[in-house]
């Protein structure tokens, strides 16, 4: 947890490989943090060493972390780590300056503090930024302080090193920005043009591929290579359905059809439930939630999309593998329409053939010349 | 009409790749549209996790994915190297006059106002135009199908070079417009199975058999 700055003085922290076992974490945890940090950001064992010694130096980056239109998932992500070691290490290797839900001080006194941050680290600290920012109106949908998200997001962001972009509302504009979008609300990277932006989107993220872009950044000094659509390769690099545990179902022909039926028993593949795997790229099959417990389609459940942009239009609905036609009504399938088409067309046709098969007397052109 | 037939010669309109790309083309999309439908509402038919129904079904999709859009680049290729019966003003015939009138003919031919049936030696305007309608569909199939394919392998020279694909359709979007595609291209093959019939009994100019063996019964003026 991050200290207010009066306990901090209390508590002097210790440098260097011993820091880390008088906080009571052992050699042996930091260094399996460090291996798998590396697997998660599929580095060879050969560069543990080199994280290790990234973490154990005394450079603590300041992080300011905003939130602004979002549910607070992603901070609750990071702190119910169930595994409480990382999210010790992460807090204790980033000198957290500024986070709204767990910081100690309040008001004014908070923003001075980030102030401060901004003021004395100008493009040496980290940003990190929760929720979706609005643009509607100037930006008075979501105001902090008495200042528009928008302005906050310009200002923090743009004097930062780098901005991470936490959960698929900063990363994408996310729920908040679903159609019809009352408040404009955009991603990070929309709001603030220019700025350093990688997205780490979810819902929530997962903390194991935020803490390892950090570990990353302290490592080696930049942000992780990332794809498309800015989101680190490590993360987001392959798609849900090629690491999906129920795979071999779906290449058997196994598949749910009800939900409790025989196969959602057996652990078959929930693709005709709606499933959004095969378009979803993420890393949740391998590095799973909550200290690798878990994931949703493990737990039964088919892949919302979450960390795809615009997921809330564009995967629902959740529970059919397709979406609805636009302009029909939300009862007709692609293939309800598909079959009416074809049927129409096979009518039309079909009465077309009566009457021409009835009609005497026409005359072909005789003008055909070769 | 039988005071002419002294007058009928032979002539070759539709050359062999014109031929063997639309006999392609169609046993493609009938293996495309079988597995495709079982890709987009399978059944449960792997009895066992080590069944491989799903998968195979998928490998003749692919296969089938790949020989089509090579057949579709050929006949492509061949509208600007083929004879004139296969080239690409064949399917454009809104772009100059006399296309325009034979499309207005033709269109009142089919909607039963007039009586005379418009008799070309190649495509009739309307059906160039339709085929003109048909290839973008197929181009459409391959786009997406290929889109949809490359996703196994983000970053991959497939993936890299479909960048703008995956820009202009979000990932539900491309599997969906496959999908109902699709049924246009049946609601296509009934279409063009009866016109080619209604034109093979009207206008008496063998087009049926016109695509099996090339040629068609042409009247040359004296
Ligand atoms: C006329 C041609 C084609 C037809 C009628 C057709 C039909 C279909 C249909 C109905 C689906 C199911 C879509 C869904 O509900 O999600 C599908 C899926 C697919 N098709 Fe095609 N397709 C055609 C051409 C192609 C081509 C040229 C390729 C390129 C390789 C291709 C690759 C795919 C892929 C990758 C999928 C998704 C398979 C999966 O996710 O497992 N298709 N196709
Ligand atoms: S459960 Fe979903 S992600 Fe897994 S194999 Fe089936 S469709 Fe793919």
């Amino acid at each position: 947890m991050p200290k207010s700055s009066d306990e901090r003085e209390v508590i002097p922290r210790p440098s260097g490989a011993s820091a880390w076992e008088e906080r009571g974490i052992s050699r042996r945890d930091f260094m399996k943090f460090c291996t798998a940090t590396a697997a998660a950001l599929a580095l060879p064992v050969s560069l543990v060493p080199r994280i290790a010694e990234a973490l154990e130096a005394d450079g603590r980056p300041s992080v300011i972390w905003l939130e602004f239109q979002g549910c607070t998932g992603d901070s609750e992500a990071l702190l119910r780590a169930a595994n409480p070691t990382v999210g010790e290490i992460v807090l204790d290797v980033l000198s957290v300056d500024y986070h709204e839900t767990i910081m100690a001080a309040a008001g004014h006194q908070a923003e001075e503090a980030r102030l401060k941050t901004e003021k004395e680290r100008s493009g040496k600290y980290i940003a990190v930024v929760e929720g979706a920012i609005p643009v509607k109106d100037g930006g008075i949908y979501c105001c902090v302080g008495g200042r528009s998200a928008v302005d906050i997001a310009r200002e923090v962001c743009g004097g930062a090193l780098a901005t991470i972009a936490v959960g698929t509302c900063a990363s994408f504009g996310g729920i908040p920005a679903a159609a019809p979008n009352p408040t404009g609300a955009v991603s990070v990277s929309e709001a603030v043009p220019g700025a350093t932006v990688v997205n780490i989107p979810g819902c929530p993220l997962n903390t194991d591929n935020l803490v390892a872009t950090i570990v990353h950044f302290i490592t080696f000094g930049k942000l992780p290579a990332v794809d498309g659509k800015g989101r680190p390769l490590f993360a987001f690099g392959k798609r849900i359905h090629d690491n999906c545990e129920r795979r071999a179902h779906f290449d058997a022909g196994q598949y749910v059809e009800q939900w409790g039926d025989q196969g959602h028993r057996k652990g078959y593949c929930l693709y005709k439930m709606g499933c959004k795997g095969p378009e979803t790229f993420h890393n949740c099959p391998t590095q799973r939630y909550n200290e690798k417990t878990s994931w949703p389609v493990g737990a039964g459940h088919g892949c919302a999309g979450c960390s795809e942009p615009h997921f809330w239009d564009t995967m629902t609905p959740f529970y059919r593998r397709l979406p609805n036609v636009p302009g029909f009504g939300i009862e007709m399938t692609a293939d309800k329409i598909g079959l009416g088409l074809a049927a129409g067309t096979a009518a039309a046709f079909g009465i077309h053939g009566v009457v021409s098969a009835l009609r005497k007397g026409d005359e072909s052109d005789e003008g055909k010349e070769g | 009409m039988a005071r002419n037939r002294s007058c009928l010669y032979e002539e070759y309109v539709w050359e062999v790749p014109v031929r063997a790309t639309h006999w392609i083309n169609m046993l493609a999309i009938i293996a495309l549209s079988v597995t495709g439908i079982y890709i987009g509402s399978p059944k449960t038919l792997g009895l066992d996790p080590s069944d491989y129904v799903m998968g195979w079904v998928r490998v003749v999709h692919f296969t089938a994915g790949y020989t089509f859009a090579i057949s579709v680049a050929s006949r492509i290729w061949w509208a600007f190297v083929g004879n004139r019966h296969a080239g690409w003003r064949e399917f454009v015939p809104f772009l100059y006059p006399e296309g325009r009138r034979d499309m207005g003919r033709m269109f009142l031919y089919y909607v039963f106002i007039s009586r005379k049936v418009p008799h070309p030696t190649g495509h009739n305007a309307l059906a160039g135009t339709t085929y003109l309608l048909v290839f973008i569909l197929y181009l459409v199939m391959v786009g997406t199908g290929f889109a949809l394919y490359a996703e196994h392998a983000p970053g991959g020279v497939m993936h890299t070079l479909l960048t703008p694909l995956y820009a202009l359709f979000s990932d539900q979007g491309m599997r969906l417009t496959h999908h109902m595609v699709m049924w246009l291209l049946v609601g296509f093959a009934i279409h063009h199975i009866y016109s080619a019939w209604l034109m093979d009994v009207k206008e008496r100019g063998g087009v049926m058999s016109s695509i099996f063996g090339g040629y068609k019964p042409v009247k040359r003026g004296e």
